[in-house]
């Protein structure tokens, strides 16, 4: 089967004031249809740069992306939808305005039903008219996946999108997560530097290394959906933790959290 | 793709700093009074002021020509308003209206353009800073001797004085770039102009209503100072301070004033209620 997303030598060089800086190397991967994949890696690890290549924001220095088989050279948003580390709310604009905000760039009609039935699953309903900061992080946050499923793409990138809230929060935002992906199965590339995170989550979890960012290491994560947050006090759960904290140890500096 | 220049915009530093220093406590301090005892202190602040001048002013038996009797020029402009000071604060009104007209559209298109390209700006800079600390009304005598007595030498003092101002406030808020939001809007596709017209202008836009109110404040100044200096052959406010002060005509001298604050205020308040509208999200 063609995979969804095929990423192929993926090479990133910076050029900074104090000389090149590879932030990414001859990194390879398949992401199939439906799949969850969580990317792993502690901080400065190219993960980051790896989504936004992803994406098409960003071009990389070698090697290709390829989704549905053709080359990613450019954002792609029929197909793709990006959630970014904070919500990244347009703050002029209230909760239904900027949900709305990718229908007035794209220049279709609203579609007010899907809307609203997202709305209601993400518990969104009552705060249509206010504005971003009168909102919690969690909303905003909450807020921003309906904006970007509202587009209903194939494919849903995130670039650590809960890193910013409180660890309830984030457990919170996870199980949202599942569910919303359990009805519309998307293929989702989740990056984040949080590894029982990253296992909740995941079918497969790719360990990185410490930069220049490598691929040190694949998961196949065989625990039973749908998952709950007792799951991350199993035993099994917790030595799968410590192994991957081994893994990216050994790449280097620990930079990640356990939780 | 050169839009974000390969940047990852850091999400960690969220700071208002970046998105350059505004305060609008300035522009909100003044809010709408709330229980009947603030409207009472109000009021009865105000009447204590009005009529212990006015008391004072009859005590001390002070004449007219040093200083008018606050009754007295209430009187004169509610007598004269239509017959007198309606004529000349349209006067004053038009050479505002359209210099600032002028001068603001010409100001926010200018900012718009040059922000593009940092090296137009560093070029254009030192004029634009000529411009805003030299007071345009020294130029009015000079446009006056070559353009005659009608309204354009005002029109174009008022321009003078208004516009760079608007350029200088909307050019700071046409430099503030948001990576993330741009990245936003082109992870949707959204063009060149797209980006312009739903991410960088609305995050301009409290830049720019600063603009808009600091170049207004000029340019009633020069209007008014201007007629002081040298008036159309239709006269404005200014020309009226100057006539009746050289008079010792106080008490039409104090009704011009009175005018002239209350059109200050007026452009106060406006500017209030649009700042509030379309800026307090940054608030």
């Amino acid at each position: 089967m063609e995979p969804k997303l095929r990423i192929e030598g993926a090479s990133k060089i910076y050029a900074t004031k104090s000389g090149a800086v590879h932030a990414l190397e001859d990194f390879s991967l398949d992401v199939h249809e439906g799949e969850l994949v969580c990317i792993l890696g502690p901080s400065g690890c190219g993960k980051t740069t790896l989504l936004w290549a992803l994406s098409g924001l960003h071009a990389l220095s070698s090697g290709r992306i390829l989704l549905d088989g053709t080359p990613v050279v450019g954002p792609r948003p029929k197909e793709i939808g990006m959630i970014f580390q904070d919500a990244n709310l347009l703050p002029w604009r209230n909760l239904r305005q900027n949900i709305e905000f990718p229908f007035e760039i794209k220049k279709r009609p609203v579609d007010g039903q899907r809307i609203d039935s997202l709305l209601g699953e993400t518990g969104l309903r009552d705060f249509v008219g206010s504005m971003p900061r009168e909102l919690s992080g969690g909303m905003q946050q909450r807020a921003s996946i309906v904006r970007a499923l509202a587009q209903n793409p194939g494919v849903l990138l995130m670039d650590e999108p809960f890193g910013a809230l409180d660890a309830f929060t984030r457990d919170e935002m996870n199980l949202l997560l599942m569910r919303l992906w359990s009805e519309s199965g998307q293929t989702i590339v989740f990056v984040t530097h949080n590894i029982s995170e990253a296992i909740f989550l995941a079918d497969r979890v790719v360990v990185m290394t410490p930069r220049p960012g490598r691929l040190a290491r694949v998961y196949e994560i065989d625990l039973p959906r749908p998952r709950t947050v007792e799951m991350m006090f199993e035993s099994g759960f917790i030595e799968l933790v410590q192994d991957m904290k081994r893994v990216v140890e050994t790449g280097g500096r620990d930079l990640l959290e356990v939780e | 793709m050169s839009e974000l220049r390969d940047e990852i915009p850091s999400f960690e530093k969220r700071t208002t700093a970046d998105h350059g220093p505004i305060d609008w406590t300035g522009l909100t301090s003044i809010r709408g009074a709330r229980s009947t005892m603030e409207v009472g202190s109000i009021i009865a602040l105000f009447a204590l002021v009005f009529f212990g001048l006015e008391l004072i002013l009859r005590w001390t038996n002070t004449p007219t020509y040093v200083f008018p009797k606050p009754i007295a020029v209430v009187r004169t402009l509610a007598n004269e308003f239509t017959a007198v000071y309606a004529h000349h604060l349209w006067v004053t009104m038009y050479e505002f209206l359209a210099g600032y007209a002028i001068g603001s559209a010409v100001g926010l298109l200018l900012a718009a353009l040059i922000t593009q390209k940092p090296f137009a700006e560093k070029v254009i800079a030192p004029y634009v800073l000529i411009m805003v600390t030299t007071p345009m009304i020294a130029f009015v005598p000079f446009l006056r001797l070559k353009m005659g007595f009608g309204s354009w030498p005002l029109i174009i003092a008022v321009a003078l004085a208004a516009g760079p101002m608007v350029m200088i406030n909307s050019a700071t808020g046409f430099r503030r770039t948001d990576l993330a939001k741009i990245a936003l809007a082109r992870s949707y596709g959204a063009s060149t102009f797209q980006i312009f017209r739903k991410i960088r202008f609305p995050l301009a836009l409290p830049m720019i209503i600063v603009g808009f109110m600091v170049g207004s404040i000029f340019g009633l100044l020069t209007a008014v100072g201007g007629e002081m200096v040298a008036a159309s052959e239709s006269g404005g406010l200014g020309e009226r301070l100057v006539y009746y002060s050289s008079l010792a005509r106080m008490d039409e001298f104090g009704a011009v004033i009175l005018i002239i604050a209350a059109l200050g205020v007026s452009i106060y308040v406006l500017f209030y209620f649009v700042g509030k509208r379309w800026a307090s999200w940054e608030a």
